[in-house]
């Protein structure tokens, strides 16, 4: 168990060292800038008559905090799959793994301590990004929103599943085959999950099916919109839907589904890691 | 009895239709200094690869220090230096070797202490906090000895060390090749530059095609066969024919005579015979074949693939 101590260590330190820590964090610190001082403009430019009625301005700055969260859901996406593509493909290629699965450790060791590694990382980032947006729209907007470890403890879940199947892309393909196939699968989600929306507004059952189809091949995309729904609160519903809000709402099924489907994965990768010739 | 360092019974390592390796055998004792030759392309690198489990055998089977390979704790006692010495280029030496020694499960006060001794050995005491992306490839490749010497290991493999390296570099590993011999340690030198290998190994294995050849014990005088040169006078030329009963090779130009025998008991026949036939014999030398000599002669000059 030693083995995936030091190999995670080393991850992590590899990450803070080849200043990928440190890009995220002016990616990250960059946008919270921006969303801070674009919620305060978009606030104070809400009319004197809607900026006083307190449930109204309330239900913006859940807008606004959802909106946000969009955004860093997708900047977590990309951190993903860019930081992780690299760590087993890249090793393989290099050689530099040699040297390493040769000592007295297995090779299962080896995958899970870096898997550990990045999601000790990721989920850092997440809280990191999330905790500052809930501190911009407390201070600006006056107000916190609710249900939010709900809404993030999905999106976390939805880092690890594309951790996992990032890995497992990277136990069998180059690194750039690896980021488009991860990415590739994840837009694939992603418009399967508009597909599923119109579905349901415009009452086509077949749209529906393909979009959860689609959430089947990739179940990344329905944690988001699952934790989209958990953060738009209950009034927006009376409001009808914006792009940022979500109508036809994936499952607690699809969610235990995305959790199976992402143990699966890392599973398969720590398989294929352990039997393929380096 | 103590068992070999290194056991392979018809290893075999097949890629698609490829054929790597076809079928190795080989025995290497403990506290040998074992030279694995071969032209490129003749599986070497997939024969030390299988015996580290970096490739899986297609078929066969290997003993490590009387161990299977499948057994990972054997890895202790195993210190390997990789082709082309690529390593975590972001770490520094120091912080490299420590890493590679945590893997070894290796304590930290033991590491205090060999990280330091280490460095020093591979004259890099005063390079140890520079990143290995600084290093000159002569220095990753002694970082990377260090790093397979960590452990004071029993076996020890080292695949092509010395390629691409300056004079002083391999100096370096035939003093650290001398110095774990004489520790004890057996050493598996896989390389291509026989001039390496014929000053350090024991005993040659050549390769070819990843069948084992000819194994030779370099440290017997006839080992791969003796290169006579005699200065003969009055020979009769009908006595030359007689002397292939020793030699596969007879060469006469003028007093000159050149026999390739096979072993060192047929000087004393050869001269007899000489005498018998009633020749004059002025001088006579025998030089043990070169290692160069011996691949060409078993190895041939084509490449292995």
């Amino acid at each position: 168990m030693t083995g995936i101590g030091v190999i995670a260590g080393l991850t992590c330190r590899e990450a803070a060292r080849r200043r990928v820590l440190a890009a995220a964090a002016v990616l990250g610190g960059a946008f919270l800038l921006l969303y801070g001082f674009g919620l305060h403009m978009v606030l104070a430019s809400l009319p004197a008559a809607v900026a006083r009625q307190v449930l109204v301005r309330r239900q913006a700055v859940v807008a606004l905090f959802s909106l946000g969260m969009y955004v860093v859901n997708w900047l977590v996406v990309a951190i993903t799959i860019l930081t992780s593509a690299d760590t087993i493909a890249g090793e393989i290629n290099s050689g530099v793994i040699q040297a390493v699965v040769t000592k007295p450790i297995r090779r299962w060791e080896v995958m899970l301590g870096k898997w550990l590694g990045f999601a000790a990382m990721l989920t850092g980032y997440l809280l990191l990004m999330a905790g500052g947006m809930l501190v911009e729209v407390r201070l600006i907007g006056g107000h916190t929103p609710s249900d939010v470890p709900q809404a993030l403890s999905l999106m976390w879940l939805e880092t690890l599943l594309l951790l996992a199947v990032t890995f497992r892309f990277g136990a069998s393909l180059s690194m750039l085959a690896t980021g488009v196939a991860v990415f590739g699968m994840h837009i694939l989600a992603f418009l399967g999950g508009w597909v599923e929306e119109f579905g349901s507004l415009a009452h086509s059952q077949t749209a529906v099916n393909l979009g959860v189809l689609a959430s089947l091949v990739m179940p990344s995309e329905s944690l988001w919109r699952r934790a989209a729904f958990d953060l738009q609160g209950p009034v927006v519903g009376a409001f009808g839907r914006g792009p940022f809000s979500v109508g036809s709402v994936p499952s607690g099924l699809m969610v235990g589904y995305a959790a199976l489907y992402g143990a699966a994965a890392l599973g398969l990768a720590i398989r294929r890691f352990s039997r393929r010739d380096l | 009895m103590q068992n070999a360092a290194i056991e392979t019974a018809y290893l075999r390592k097949t890629f698609g239709e490829k054929v790597a390796v076809r079928g190795l055998t080989l025995e290497v004792g403990r506290g040998e200094v074992f030279g694995f030759l071969g032209p490129n392309g003749a599986g070497k690198s997939t024969s030390v690869k299988m015996l580290l489990g970096l490739v899986a055998p297609t078929a066969g089977g290997a003993l490590l220090l009387g161990r299977p390979l499948s057994d990972r704790e054997v890895r202790r006692r195993v210190g390997f230096l990789p082709e082309h010495f690529r390593f975590h280029e972001w770490l520094s030496g120091e912080e490299f070797l420590r890493f590679h020694g945590r893997l070894y499960q290796m304590p930290r006060a033991r590491l205090d202490r060999r990280v330091p001794e280490l460095l020093e050995l591979v004259g890099l005491a005063d390079h140890g906090r520079k990143r290995l992306r600084d290093y000159s490839k002569g220095m990753l490749q002694r970082i990377g000895l260090a790093q397979a010497l960590l452990n004071e290991p029993e076996l020890i493999f080292l695949d092509e060390p010395t390629s691409g390296l300056d004079p002083a570099g391999r100096l370096l590993v035939r003093d650290i090749i001398r110095a774990e011999r004489a520790r004890g340690a057996t050493v598996f030198l896989n390389s291509h530059l026989l001039s390496e290998v014929e000053v350090t190994c024991d005993r040659v294995a050549f390769i070819k095609h990843g069948e084992v050849l000819e194994t030779c014990d370099l440290n017997k005088l006839d080992a791969g066969g003796l290169s006579i040169v005699a200065r003969v006078k009055d020979l009769p030329a009908e006595a030359l024919a007689g002397l292939e009963a020793w030699a596969g090779t007879v060469r006469l130009e003028g007093e000159s005579l050149t026999l390739e025998i096979r072993a060192e008991d047929a000087v004393p026949e050869v001269v007899a015979y000489l005498v018998g036939k009633g020749a004059r014999v002025y001088s006579l030398h025998s030089r043990r074949a070169s290692l160069e000599e011996m691949f060409l002669r078993i190895v041939g000059t084509e490449g292995g693939l």
